[in-house]
């Protein structure tokens, strides 16, 4: 699937997106895959409360299931207006 | 109702003109506009990214719900990305509807909602560097009041 990066989670990864092959059964296992993957995965993921995600472009939660998913993407809380 | 995501700037005054123009339905217009404001230390520039998609779809969910709840007769949601100046307008809504309490309320419930469920980030850039804005728990809480 793909993941994608947004602001601050974009910048301490390095890239707004990658293609990760994954098993994952919900958002969180897969969090928990990233972290394992490099230190700055694991600085970006340090605090989840910190951060949103959105499957396949609607929000969700952490404990959200993946099956399926085609778009898995994290960032911080939204600013707009 | 119709979903606008642009990094050009728009016409504020012909848009809001268009949008009234010719309403016999509704009795209520209300438009809001969002300005780039200078803060402590001089604002060189405001930086917007988006989630290009997800911010339309969003943006059209929400205007969607509004839509129903006060039995709007049209609404509009302009919101811009990439780099802006001071005094650049980053956004407007605008709501048509029989009586003002409707228009007004939904014209809030938009600006609520767009600030943390569309998926905007802001970057503040000034002479010491550059800094993503932090979301505020009270627009978070401004959610509850709908």
């Amino acid at each position: 699937m793909d993941v994608l990066y947004f602001a601050w989670v974009r910048e301490r990864i390095g890239i707004p997106r990658e293609a990760v092959e994954t098993q994952a059964g919900t958002v969180m296992d897969l969090v928990e895959e990233l972290r394992g993957k490099e230190e700055r995965y694991a600085a970006a993921f340090a605090d989840i409360s910190a951060l949103r995600v959105a499957v396949d472009q609607q929000l969700t939660d952490f404990d959200a299931p993946l099956s399926g998913a085609r778009e898995v993407a994290f960032f911080p809380p939204m600013t707009g207006g | 109702m119709r979903i606008v995501v642009q990094d050009a700037p728009f016409d504020f005054g012909a848009e809001a003109a268009a949008f009234a123009d010719g309403r016999a339905v509704s009795g209520a217009v209300v438009t809001f506009t969002g300005i780039v404001r200078d803060v402590d230390g001089g604002l060189q520039a405001m930086e917007i990214e988006h989630y290009p998609g997800m911010t339309e779809s969003a943006l059209t969910d929400i205007a969607a719900e509004a839509m129903k709840r006060w039995s709007l007769e049209d609404a509009l949601v302009i919101h811009r990305h990439g780099r802006l100046e001071v005094g650049e307008m980053i956004m407007m809504v605008a709501t048509a509807a029989r009586h003002r309490k409707d228009a007004f309320e939904a014209a809030e419930y938009l600006m609520d909602y767009l600030k943390s469920r569309a998926p905007f980030w802001k970057r503040e850039v000034t002479a010491d560097g550059a800094d993503w804005v932090a979301a505020r728990d009270e627009d978070e809480d401004a959610l509850t009041r709908w």
